[in-house]
């Protein structure tokens, strides 16, 4: 999360923020303690997310088949040929990791999209006080609390073509198919996933913006109740605009989330998605253990990161300058 | 939590109706799931395997007995509970150190170190699966510490997991919490450390749960690294409940009760401990 980006201004000039720390004896002491504070946080962050990070880019540079895995340094250096077999999208490597790709944009968009939507909605709904209003809070939390795989596993069970609870609802109530379908093989996976993501994914959406609304003042709704803004129009004008900077990072953290999702896809379809289902983690992960080419795997993972660099940087900048030029 | 009502006015008609509407399909959306889990999870095999039907035939506890003798569930379970609430107890206790040098201190490098650490929530876990992989493999065959395969390997790659957001939530609600009195305990003549944990940690319990919530629930619900990184022996419930489906029969009815017994423990403690999340957000996150 980059969220520090848009934090560390504010804070600054917070009053006290950037206090110095009590005059203490022992200069070394003082200077080192920070550091020693740090320092648990910074090694398991080297040891597990920075070191294997910087080994993943280099045996992106090596020709890593399973005749070196025992011994991964001893493979031989291949240059570019891991990236250039992985971007050459007429051969079926890269057009199968083109593919992915795509479904992976298609997909997230869509995810991400409802699940602000319906989280957004559902916070704004349940601003007032209701009868039932904190019962139906912890009800929408429980898909967000459930472990991933005891949830999915239960939509693995809805979508089985013979006993599931879908097609027995679509076709044999509803009538509105002419024979069951399939929904964890062929195109209608997408939509498979897409539901089970959406279910997910909403109830985090619906916790940050509820938390966020928190934050308003109430006074900004009592002046526009006197100006005589009715109800769509205190949304619009005051819920809307003071969740901006909640909404920057929450969007942000559910594209990532969703894009680089593995657990979802991998329970619901197994080792091997449909194409229409195609999500880009699975695919990478197929490419690697399957066909034990861990080189052409990792520079899959590079790319992947570069992409997903690049967007990250180009929607802060974007958004962060939408919301500078909104408030002078 | 107080509520702030949207506005002082009675909300239209309007508005009233299309949130009855809206909530209650919200409502049938998120139940569905939960009701056939359960109501699964009491069916004898002839119903999970024949036609869905809505109401069970004859309802059974059967499933909840059986699951623990089809597949070593019980190992499972205590494989997954060592592994996250190790995973939990030293990620918080990490994130508070780490939180409270950046909420209190001014130092070189303070800004490099949390967008760095937060950063890493942005990888693709699939890009360092394999070279960490290859690292505790290495490491156990340099020194002798088994980090592959064990339980231990795991809680340290799961502790991290959890890490960034935790001290992120933490250097927020730290800095909600004044330093006048962490001033007064060093005037009284406690340490910095003795001012965190005898007065930053009390007045921030509530961020603290929350995010100890958070990290139990990340190493609970992991599917992928613990698929790749462990054995018969230290198997946790994400990688042991796919053992229900042999090749010749699935045993809905008993993938569900035990999805349910895996569920309980956190749902139970998350809704518990839901508005201390909430809190915790609010004035640490989301402020």
């Amino acid at each position: 999360m980059t969220a520090t980006a848009l934090e560390e201004p504010v804070r600054k000039t917070s009053p006290g923020a950037a206090r110095e720390p009590r005059r203490r004896p022992g200069r070394l002491r003082r200077i080192g303690l920070p550091y020693l504070l740090l320092l648990p946080a910074l090694l398991l962050e080297l040891l597990v997310h920075l070191v294997p990070m910087v080994i993943g880019i280099v045996m992106s540079f090596k020709e890593l088949t399973q005749f070196y895995i025992r011994d991964w340094g001893t493979a031989p250096w291949s240059g570019l040929d891991n990236y250039k077999v992985s971007v050459d999208f007429d051969a079926p490597v890269g057009e199968a990791l083109l593919h992915s790709f795509f479904v992976t944009v298609g997909f997230t968009l869509l995810s991400v999209a409802l699940c602000w939507l319906i989280g957004t909605a559902a916070a704004i709904y349940m601003q007032d006080t209701f009868r039932g209003r904190g019962f139906l809070r912890a009800l929408f939390l429980v898909p967000y609390a459930l472990p991933v795989y005891a949830a999915v596993i239960t939509w693995v069970f809805m979508f089985q073509h013979d006993n599931g609870l879908v097609n027995h609802v679509l076709h044999d109530q509803l009538h509105l198919t002419d024979k069951p379908s399939f929904w964890l093989i062929g195109d209608n996976s997408f939509y498979a996933l897409l539901t089970v993501s959406v279910w997910k994914g909403w109830p985090f959406a619906f916790l940050i913006v509820m938390a966020g609304l928190q934050n308003i003042p109430r006074e900004l709704y009592e002046a526009a109740a006197l100006d005589g803004a009715g109800m769509l129009q205190q949304i619009r004008r005051i819920t809307l605009p003071s969740l901006r900077p909640v909404n920057q990072v929450l969007i942000l953290v559910l594209f990532l989330w969703t894009f680089n999702d593995f657990n979802t896809p991998y329970v619901l379809f197994g080792k091997s998605a449909p194409a229409a289902a195609d999500l880009i983690s699975v695919h990478i992960y197929q490419a690697s253990f399957v066909t034990w080419n861990f080189g052409t795997g990792s520079a899959m993972s590079v790319l992947l990161l570069l992409f997903l660099l690049v967007v990250t940087g180009v929607y802060l900048l974007l958004t962060s300058r939408g919301r500078r030029t909104a408030d002078a | 939590m107080p509520s702030t009502p949207a506005s002082p006015m009675a909300p239209p008609r309007s508005f009233l109706w299309s949130r009855r509407i809206f909530l209650t399909l919200l409502t049938g959306f998120v139940l569905v799931p939960v009701y056939v889990m359960l109501s699964s999870s009491l069916k004898p095999l002839a119903d999970v395997t024949g036609k869905f039907r809505w109401l069970p035939s004859g309802l059974t506890f059967r499933p909840y007995i059986d699951i623990w003798s089809t597949v070593p569930l019980a190992k499972y379970f205590m494989n997954s509970l060592i592994v996250a609430g190790a995973a939990t107890i030293c990620s918080v206790v990490i994130a508070v150190f780490a939180a409270y040098a950046v909420s209190r201190y001014s130092f070189r490098g303070k800004r490099v170190f949390t967008v760095t650490v937060l950063s890493t929530q942005m990888f693709p876990g699939i890009l360092f699966l394999l070279p960490l992989f290859l690292l505790y493999v290495n490491i156990g065959n340099a020194t002798g510490i088994a980090l592959f395969g064990s339980r231990g390997g795991l809680i340290l790659t799961y502790l991290t997991f959890s890490l960034p957001f935790s001290i992120w939530m933490l250097i927020g609600y730290f800095d909600s919490v004044p330093r006048d009195l962490d001033e007064a305990a060093l005037v009284d003549g406690c340490g910095p450390l003795g001012a965190l944990f005898r007065v930053v940690v009390p007045a921030a319990i509530p961020g603290i749960v929350a995010v100890a919530v958070y990290a139990f629930m990340t190493a609970w619900g992991e599917v992928l690294f613990a698929s790749v990184m462990t054995n018969d022996t230290t198997r946790t419930l994400a990688v042991g409940l796919q053992g229900y489906s042999t090749l010749n029969d699935v045993y809905w009815n008993q993938i569900m009760a035990a999805s349910l017994v895996v569920s309980v423990p956190v749902v139970a403690g998350f809704l518990l401990l839901q508005r201390y999340l909430v809190a915790g957000l609010t004035a640490g996150a989301v402020k």
